[in-house]
């Protein structure tokens, strides 16, 4: 065991020294493979990363949503609707909730009204989200005012901000009164943009669905599960988007290292004859230029991923925020939480390390089982 | 201790360009002597000397190493037999650039599992004793060639073998490095190594250190030296 122990040491110094010596060489294949690693596993964590933050948000919201439509649109929804759904068995509970959506010319960008029920706000005052605050340089006190349906001026006071924290899906906030938001959009009373209906057994979801959508036929119920699977595939739909125009660049890559690792120089093949002809056996060779392929790709693949960890967790994924995150104009400024998934950098370090070694090994094994007896002639 | 009987080596055997480098060599070399092999080039000297020292196997013909067959072979034993018995001089060296000397020095001895501390102890003990261990820590590639030869033999000795196999070892050398050269070659015959060369250089043929000198021409025995 101890001698299996120090020959590996020394083959392992060995091959450490002789990737020193082809020093150009090395640094280049480990700078590249370095960023390759590094856009493959960005995209992969950040990806990752924001399904997970969605998947947190819409676990606190309802578990069903109704509204209604007429001709095949989205319409207000009458408050009588709320007694029907909460005849039914199983429902826990069931509110209107009024939102929509905003043009500020000031700033030329859209904000997301909403009427909370928890806490309430006070009619004139507005609560607004990160995005608001630096798209209007808005501070608590200040006045912002915006026209009506009906062309006069609605005026509202800054109560507070919301926190940076949740600016994932509050960046561009504006919570306002139930009065307010009617008066601005001319929304009478009895009357919601749709309703939220939370079920006392999850198991019994699509069971009481079926119930609404037989007792208000003019209605479409939009379940939670839903929502968590349309933003997966929106989300699924970017990254691999990414992915295609980063395939490029992989490919170039996978061409690169191919012929970086497969081909041996003249002098690399005189090495494997001296070493052969010294006494090396030739699955020593092997194992020798294996270690070289593994010190390259795996300290590759380590950098790259924290490189990854440190582009995404800690400088908001600066690199593919427009292509990631894709808001339009109120971007969020949010740090992600940080979570690895192990399939995941399984899979990659099976897609960078394992091609490249293999690269690395095949033409070793035909220059190692050439006779040791070509050093001599 | 090494006894060839009718050894034959082909290269390209039935390709048009087949080539017979030897044709039925029976020799015996004796142990802790000096051994010459002498011939013009294509006689087949170098050849004769990786049969001998296990770097390949005859075409037909027995090769025994101390009774035993080692003709027949496969890689893995020869390669075996090649590490624990032979030290190789070769005609340019072959050392490999980039690294120090000493570390040239350490390399056959890397797959054997010893402590990498008693390696280099040896290894610098080799070196001093050859005169070149203030070379050490040089890499190969600044090494002059009497230098560079002093290293290559303290490669082929690292392992203690039985037999030191050189290849043309003053081709490279001038007349002064190639008695410093032959002086070495009296200590290690003084040590109880068993020493085979190829020369073609009469300052080696003629030295009184060697004690047989097998003369070879178009592959076949002309004289034994017996």
């Amino acid at each position: 065991m101890r001698l299996w122990l120090n020959k590996q040491r020394n083959l392992l110094d060995f091959s450490l020294s002789s990737l020193s010596r082809r020093r150009g060489k090395t640094l280049g294949m480990l700078a590249v493979y370095t960023s390759i690693v590094f856009l493959l596993a960005s995209v992969m964590l950040f990806s990752h990363a924001i399904r997970r933050e969605a998947a947190t948000v819409l676990a606190k919201s309802p578990e069903v949503l109704v509204q209604r439509m007429v001709a095949g649109r989205h319409d207000l929804i009458p408050a009588r609707h709320l007694d029907a759904i909460k005849g039914i068995r199983g429902v826990q509970s069931a509110e209107g909730r009024l939102w929509g959506y905003l043009f500020d010319p000031a700033a030329v960008a859209n904000y997301t009204l909403m009427v909370p029920t928890n806490p309430r706000i006070e009619p004139g005052k507005v609560v607004i989200g990160d995005g608001v605050v630096r798209a209007r340089s808005a501070d608590p006190g200040d006045l912002m005012s915006f026209r009506a349906h009906d062309g006069s001026l609605v005026q509202f006071k800054v109560d507070h901000t919301i926190s940076r924290d949740s600016a994932l899906v509050s960046a561009d906030l504006f919570l306002v009164a139930e009065e307010d938001f009617r008066r601005l959009f001319g929304i009478a009373p009895g009357l919601f943009t749709d309703l939220a209906v939370s079920v006392r057994n999850p198991r019994e979801v699509i069971k009481i669905a079926e119930k609404i959508d037989a007792a208000l036929p003019d209605t479409r119920i939009i379940l939670r599960d839903e929502i968590l699977r349309t933003y997966e595939s929106v989300f699924d739909w970017r990254e691999g988007m990414l992915l295609v125009l980063l395939a490029g660049s992989i490919l170039a890559f996978a061409i690169f290292s191919w012929e970086k690792a497969s081909g041996l120089s003249a002098e690399e093949r005189r090495e494997i004859g001296i070493l052969k002809a010294v006494g090396w056996e030739t699955g020593d060779v092997i194992r020798l230029k294996m270690l070289e392929g593994l010190v390259v790709s795996l300290s590759a693949f380590l950098v790259g991923y924290l490189l990854a960890y440190a582009h995404v967790f800690h400088f908001g994924a600066g690199l593919f925020e427009p292509v990631l995150k894709g808001w339009a104009v109120l971007y969020p400024k949010y740090k992600l939480t940080p979570f690895v998934d192990e399939l995941q950098v399984a899979t990659l370090f099976f897609f960078t390390v394992f091609p490249y070694t293999i690269a690395t090994v095949v033409p070793i094994w035909r220059a190692a089982i050439v006779d040791p007896d070509t050093v001599m002639r | 201790m090494i006894h060839l009987s009718d050894v034959r080596k082909a290269f390209n055997q039935g390709k048009a360009n087949e080539f017979w480098a030897l044709k039925g060599i029976d020799l015996s070399v004796p142990a802790g002597k000096v051994t010459v092999f002498r011939g013009p080039s294509g006689s087949g000297k170098t050849t004769l000397l990786t049969l001998v020292g296990c770097l390949a196997r005859p075409t037909s013909g027995r090769v025994r190493l101390k009774d035993r067959d080692i003709s027949g072979l496969p890689e893995r034993f020869l390669t075996d037999i090649r590490r624990s018995t032979f030290g190789f001089v070769f005609q340019q060296f072959n050392l490999l650039k980039g690294i120090s000397a000493l570390e040239n020095v350490m390399i056959p001895a890397y797959p054997l599992g010893h402590d990498r501390k008693d390696l280099s102890r040896r290894a610098h003990g080799l070196m001093e004793s050859l005169d070149i261990g203030a070379k050490a820590q040089s890499m190969a590639e600044w090494l002059s060639g009497g230098e560079a030869q002093r290293v290559a033999i303290a490669r082929a000795l690292i392992n203690d073998p039985e037999v030191v196999i050189a290849d043309e070892p003053t081709a490279n050398l001038d007349s002064e490095r190639s008695r410093q050269f032959l002086g070495i070659v009296e200590t290690l015959k003084a040590s109880g190594k068993t020493v085979l060369m190829t020369s073609h250089d009469p300052l080696v043929c003629d030295t009184a250190v060697v004690d047989h000198v097998v003369t070879l021409h178009d592959g076949q025995l002309v004289d034994s030296g017996a």
